[in-house]
């Protein structure tokens, strides 16, 4: 029982982490913000690798492996799409010869 | 239990999420942020590797690599405009995995405490409810199915009824431990996600994202309480708390409560209205004398709204804002906070055809430079200048932040049609004396005016 109250603690006090660190963006923001915060909710992947490492019969495994490719499609889709977003809004201050800087960092 | 490194390197993970969401907030280190939480994820998962005993590995890499393909192909090769919708989708299958993973804890209730059964009957629930909804919502966005709220007789009645059933069957789960009860209990969730959404109309779409994306995150912090992973608790309660206040705030940019938006069709006051076509007379011009209106002018304030980014032509519009400060015309674009599809999504998309980030003026500024401007020039957008939010109590926009194009001197539309607005409501500003329209997609029109303008 103590481990979930430890459990309780932490996630009351990530609520308030993560309510004070959003609370001061700008509204330009707003979309990367969404996008990032919807990659990392992609960590559930974490759980899918935990529960298809210890299915011990073919059906589990199955569907704990549909998890596995679910949460990574979210994780690294996530990740990606906000890093192009966010691209974007480093990329002027180079003088970009022109906007078909596609591709890699 | 996973040995102590693997708790401290989880910790080190937590950490660079919530440095993520920081560095987020500022344009000058957000994407730094981002690959922070990136590193953090990569990190979380090698330990996770290493510090279970995992079996079946060949079949889990190849699972990963099965996902992270097509997502970081799909990330890469849609565009911008498409964006809100991927990110619908990828929240929909997180959501998805968290209520797979609580399924399969259930299987061995016998070992896990009330406490985890009952997180985990929340997991299945939510991550169900966040996968159909977000399907739901990708589907209107990609206009595979009608963006006008979807209401049938007694809809609020059935809702009512779903959200009783999930909670009941929740209950009746977590007491007797049943398999069989928490399948039943994850479709009742794919149905209460479906008659979520349903209802909600075109221009909220992207709030109630927003909104599926904290529950994703619920519902992830739940099931890491299940699985007695801390990571998993604090990367999930970050997502949830952080994307409740990002929702509030998408709402308080539209003049809308999130209540409102979820059962504003219900009662009947929902964003989109009819969306006839009027047939009232306008004054329509042709690029040249629209031309000359611009190259005269002293300041021009250009809205750029969606259709803009649908007609991908956020490079001419630069062209010929280029082409009039050479003139030594003034130029500045009014962002409306929601312009585009989501907040902030016509700065990424400005961003992305080197608009100069000075020039993009947020909504105060902008106002207060409209009523000094000689013309306003609307391109693709429509409710986000409609006076009708600051003029007519009845209207469903009514209390909308707008951008007042109606205080410059002179506006000209540029239009595809006289088709109202992603809301559906007609737009007075149309009508107005003051008003020039130019028909024809939106590169089409500015490809002709930097014609004109050059030819000038």
């Amino acid at each position: 029982m103590t481990e979930g109250v430890a459990l309780l603690t932490v996630f009351v006090l990530a609520v308030f982490v993560g309510f004070e660190v959003v609370s001061k963006v700008s509204s330009t923001l707003h979309t990367p913000l969404m996008s990032g915060a919807n990659a990392i909710h992609g960590v559930i992947l974490v759980g899918a690798v935990i529960v298809a490492g210890t299915a011990d019969e073919a059906g589990v495994l199955v569907v704990a492996l549909i998890a596995v490719v679910l949460a990574t499609l979210n994780l690294v889709g996530g990740f990606v799409v906000t890093d192009r977003m966010l691209e974007m809004f480093g990329g002027k201050r180079a003088d970009a010869p022109s906007a078909a800087k596609e591709g890699g960092e | 239990m996973i040995p102590v490194w693997a708790q401290v390197c989880y910790v080190v993970a937590a950490v660079c999420f919530i440095l993520a969401l920081k560095g987020l907030s500022s344009p000058k280190s957000a994407r730094r942020g981002n690959l922070i939480g990136a590193v953090g994820a990569l990190l979380a998962v090698v330990v996770t590797f290493i510090a279970y005993d995992i079996d079946n590995l060949g079949w889990i890499l190849l699972a990963v690599a099965v996902g992270a393909v097509p997502g970081a192909l799909g990330a890469r090769r849609v565009a911008m405009t498409a964006m809100p919708q991927l990110v619908a989708l990828f929240n929909g299958v997180g959501g998805g995995a968290a209520a797979l993973v609580a399924l399969l804890e259930v299987r061995h209730s016998e070992l896990l405490s009330d406490g985890a059964l009952l997180a985990s009957a929340f997991t299945i629930l939510i991550g169900a409810v966040s996968f159909s909804g977000s399907v739901i919502t990708f589907l209107k966005l990609q206009e595979l199915m009608t963006g006008r709220p979807i209401t049938f007789p007694g809809g609020p009645f059935v809702f009512g009824g779903v959200l009783v059933a999930s909670v009941g069957l929740g209950v009746w789960t977590v007491a007797t431990g049943s398999m069989t009860l928490a399948i039943i209990l994850a479709l009742v969730g794919l149905l209460a996600g479906v008659l979520l959404v349903l209802p909600v109309g075109g221009a909220d779409v992207p709030i109630v994202i927003s909104l599926l994306n904290a529950f994703t995150g619920l519902a992830v912090a739940a099931g890491g309480y299940v699985l007695e992973n801390a990571l998993l608790l604090v990367a999930g309660t970050l997502v949830g708390a952080s994307g409740t206040i990002l929702t509030r705030a998408m709402a308080r940019a539209m003049g809308r409560s999130v209540s409102s938006i979820l059962f504003g069709a219900f009662k009947g006051g929902s964003s989109a209205g009819g969306g006839e076509v009027s047939d009232r007379p306008v004054r329509s011009a042709g690029p040249d004398d629209v031309a000359i209106m611009l190259a005269y002018a002293r300041r021009v304030i250009v809205v750029p709204g969606y259709g803009l980014a649908v007609a991908q032509a956020q490079h001419t519009i630069r062209e010929l804002v280029d082409l009039l400060e050479k003139r030594g015309v003034e130029v500045g674009y009014a962002i409306h906070p929601v312009a585009g599809r989501m907040p902030g999504h016509m700065n990424v998309l400005l961003a992305e055809a080197n608009v100069p980030y000075e020039q993009l003026l947020e909504m105060d500024t902008a106002n207060g430079q409209l009523r000094t401007a000689d013309v306003a020039l609307v391109v693709g957008a429509n409710d986000v200048v409609n006076p009708a939010a600051r003029t007519s109590p009845g209207s469903p926009i009514y209390g909308m932040p707008i951008l007042d194009a109606d205080h410059a001197g002179a506006i000209v539309f540029l239009k595809r049609s006289m088709r109202p607005g992603f809301a559906g409501i007609e737009n007075e500003l149309l009508f107005d004396a003051k008003t020039t329209l130019l028909f024809g997609d939106a590169k089409a029109s500015l490809t002709a005016l930097v014609t004109a303008l050059k030819s000038l």
